[in-house]
């Protein structure tokens, strides 16, 4: 049958079964308009397109299939582009159709024009421009087929407004097979056995779990292994929920923000087992110095992860539940871990993660509210700073994808449509934004598309009235010479009530929890204002370019 | 160290922009370059020359490289057996009475003397980089009005071929 470019598109996009797409329209995608008018398909109109690539992104983590974004050419793809990085980062996969000018004006400088493929060359896995409406099935099939193999990450299709109009026969490709792309997905079985013989002669082994135990869906497999060996687990920022944070052998997150118990045990230790996780400096310290007497073995999907920043002695490229599941099989003997679980203990008792209580509202406290009030069930989202860090340390994950962050590029304004793609993927979830007063303020135009399209998230503003990450780091290193991080900010509740959302103000303590319990009732979008502590800081902490067990701050 | 790399990747444009920006993003200068079609149409070999003070950095280039989705394979000639070529043409000013001395020269070289045009002659060149270095320092006799040399292409010796990516 012939179909027009923009109709194939939508039906390409019903078959790869997507649930929702999360766009802006404009000049350069009026025909992809048109055909979504009545296409049955979900669509959220958000109020900045770098919302769209959030809240696909944040879609994407939540349920582990692709997220969808549309935009149109020159400025609306443009504004899709922090998105993008913020995914490719983190290796989400993120699936961005963009309006493009007519293919004969490309190049002229045309009204929108932007060169997006150009643009987004090194922020996206791979991008297509499509210059024939007889390749824009096969390359939609591609786009989703790369997005979410191998490592995953966003991929880009640029569309011409011409090529959206022009009609061809419409082929479904019903399979995928791209020569140059084949991600390898087990491990090498010789490798498999010296890592399980490495096991077994470790005696201070420690599991340094990252993203990449979440993507692959590794966490059940993480956990046996841990439980057979006897070993403790330590996470990433990304790899939060990839083991339970309440289990006996968890450690919590390591690096510069991470617990002092996980930093001394992976300088400690004579064996890293590293899943999925790839020694970002946030982790290692300072280099040179880390880990001296440990052997690593590094199991990654992407061979250019392994022994990049430290010199690994068993690679193994592969995903990480199949090669977690190989080496299950191939561990014969279990190391004897007593001693070193005993001397964990000890270290867990000599510096706890505390927070002083002070007359005003702790930050932490906040935290730890919101898991008690939801039973440790809400899906939390962050943004970027002091928020996001405690929103890592004080809330007990125990499951994947349960928390939603910017890792690797640390975008504020991430944290808030992000949870608009969670809230989408999973109505009856509780979704909470842990959020600052200067990252709420860089996506605050989404009130209206949570409210306009019934999405309530709750969000927990964490008010410190300061861009308070890098407050703490005039603080600390700056002799507290405080330069343009304090903030002015709106009245959030009147705010919030402007835009048909339910606002609510919290200034003492026994505030907090009655607050948070409320949001969670009321059937409506709910700011809630925090009026924390200003100048608490994150702690423990690891100085830039220190070693990664000289700690600062808090009991550590 | 020089390295010579060759690369196969997928026939399609943008491919050549994903590779130089890899380089370029690293403040990378790319010695020469040779891109050409091979027997399959859709599949283009191109032969590149890098500098790197860092081997490290390369490792990682070279990873990234076999990580890009047009990329078929990438392989590094440095220690292993291979020939290279290159391909010179020099233009110089060459009068009648040059012309015998100039012809002797290229005829050493194994090189040919074309498009003899008023006073100039062009003088083309194959051969590897010594080859190459060398006719130059004695065909500076002649007045050298213009230079042009193509990217190097590289061979391994023996049954090597490059291999595509593992399934
Ligand atoms: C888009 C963007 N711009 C700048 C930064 C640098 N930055 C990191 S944390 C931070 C302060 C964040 O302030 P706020 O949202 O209030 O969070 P707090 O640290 O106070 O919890 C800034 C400016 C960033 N991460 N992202
Ligand atoms: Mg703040």
């Amino acid at each position: 049958m012939k179909m027009k470019g923009a109709d194939i598109l939508i039906e390409c996009l019903k078959r790869e079964n997507i649930g929702v797409i999360f766009g802006y329209p404009g000049g350069s995608v009026l025909p992809i308009f048109d055909s979504l008018y009545d296409a049955g398909l979900k669509f959220v109109l958000t109020r900045h397109e770098q919302a769209a690539a959030h809240a696909a992104d944040g879609y994407a983590r939540a349920t582990g299939r692709p997220g969808v974004c549309l935009a149109t050419s020159g400025p609306g793809a443009t504004n899709l582009t922090t998105g993008l990085a913020t995914a490719y980062m983190d290796s989400i996969p993120v699936v961005a159709i963009t309006g493009q000018v007519k293919t004969s004006l490309i190049g002229n400088d045309a009204f929108q024009e932007a060169d997006v493929t150009g643009i987004t060359r090194s922020i996206t896995k791979h991008n297509y421009l499509v210059k024939d409406v007889k390749d824009l099935a096969l390359i939609i099939r591609e786009a989703f087929w790369i997005a979410s193999t191998g490592r995953p990450g966003p991929v880009l299709v640029d569309i011409p407004v011409d090529v959206q109009q022009q009609e061809c026969e419409f082929v479904w490709p019903e399979q995928v097979c791209i020569r140059s792309y084949r991600p390898t997905l087990f491990g090498h079985p010789g490798q498999v056995k010296k890592a399980a013989k490495m096991i077994s002669s470790a005696r201070r082994p420690l599991i340094y779990a990252g993203g990449g135990v979440i993507t692959s869906g590794a966490h059940n497999e993480l956990r046996e292994l841990a439980e057979k060996i006897n070993a403790p687990v330590t996470w990433t920022l990304m790899g939060i929920g990839g083991f339970p944070a309440t289990h006996k052998l968890s450690l919590g997150m390591l690096g510069m923000h991470g617990t002092a118990y996980a930093n001394h045990a992976i300088m400690e230790s004579d064996l890293i087992i590293a899943v999925g996780a790839r020694f970002d400096d946030r982790v290692t310290g300072r280099i040179d110095v880390f880990a001296p007497s440990a052997k690593i073995i590094h199991i990654d999907i992407d061979p250019a992860s392994i022994s990049k920043n430290v010199k690994v002695d068993i690679p193994m490229v592969g995903d990480a539940r199949n090669v977690l599941g190989q080496l299950l099989e191939e561990l014969k003997s279990c190391p004897d871990t007593g001693e070193w679980l005993k001397t964990l203990d000890g270290w867990k008792k000599k510096y706890p993660m505390v927070y002083k209580e002070s007359g005003r509202i702790k930050p932490q406290y906040v935290i730890e509210q919101i898991d008690a009030a939801s039973k440790g069930k809400a899906l939390i989202s962050t943004e970027v700073g002091q928020n996001q860090m405690w929103a890592a340390q004080w809330y007990k994950y125990d499951y994947p994808r349960t928390f939603i962050s910017s890792g690797g590029l640390g975008t504020m304004g991430f944290g808030f449509p992000a949870a608009m793609g969670v809230k989408v993927a999973y109505p009856e979830r509780i979704v909470f934004d842990i959020a600052g007063d200067g990252s709420i303020q860089m996506n605050i135009q989404e009130l209206a598309t949570c409210v306009s399209n019934k999405i309530n998230v709750k969000i927990a503003i964490l008010n410190n009235g300061y861009l308070g990450m890098v407050r703490q780091w005039q603080e600390l290193f700056y002799k507290r010479r405080y330069s343009h991080t304090a903030l002015l900010n709106p009245d959030f509740v009147k705010l919030a009530k402007s835009y048909g959302a339910e606002g609510i103000r919290v200034t003492k303590k026994e505030e907090v929890r009655p607050a948070i319990e409320k949001a969670i009732e009321i059937d409506n979008v709910v700011m809630i204002d925090f009026r924390i502590e200003p100048e608490e800081n994150v702690f423990p902490m690891v100085p830039a370019g220190e070693a990664i067990n000289r700690m600062i701050g808090g009991m550590a | 160290m020089r390295h010579t790399i060759s690369i196969l990747v997928e026939n399609k444009f943008g491919v050549l922009a994903r590779i130089a920006g890899l380089f370029s993003a690293r403040g990378y200068n790319i010695i020469s370059l040779s891109v050409s079609e091979t027997l399959d149409p859709s599949i283009s070999y191109l032969t590149m020359v890098v500098d790197t003070r860092d081997e490290k950095v390369l490792e990682q280039v070279k990873k990234q490289l076999n990580k890009l989705i047009d990329v078929i394979t990438v392989t590094d000639f440095t220690k292993k057996d291979y020939i290279d070529r290159e391909l010179m043409m020099i233009k110089v000013s060459c009068t009648a009475g040059d012309k015998a001395a100039l012809e002797s020269l290229a005829k050493k070289w194994g090189a040919g003397v074309t498009h003899c045009r008023g006073n100039t002659a062009i003088v083309e060149i194959v051969g590897d980089q010594e080859k190459l270095k060398k006719t130059l320092e004695e065909a500076k006799r002649f007045n050298i009005k213009e230079l042009v040399r193509a990217g190097k292409i590289a061979m391994a010796t023996g049954d090597l071929t490059p291999k595509s990516k593992t399934a």
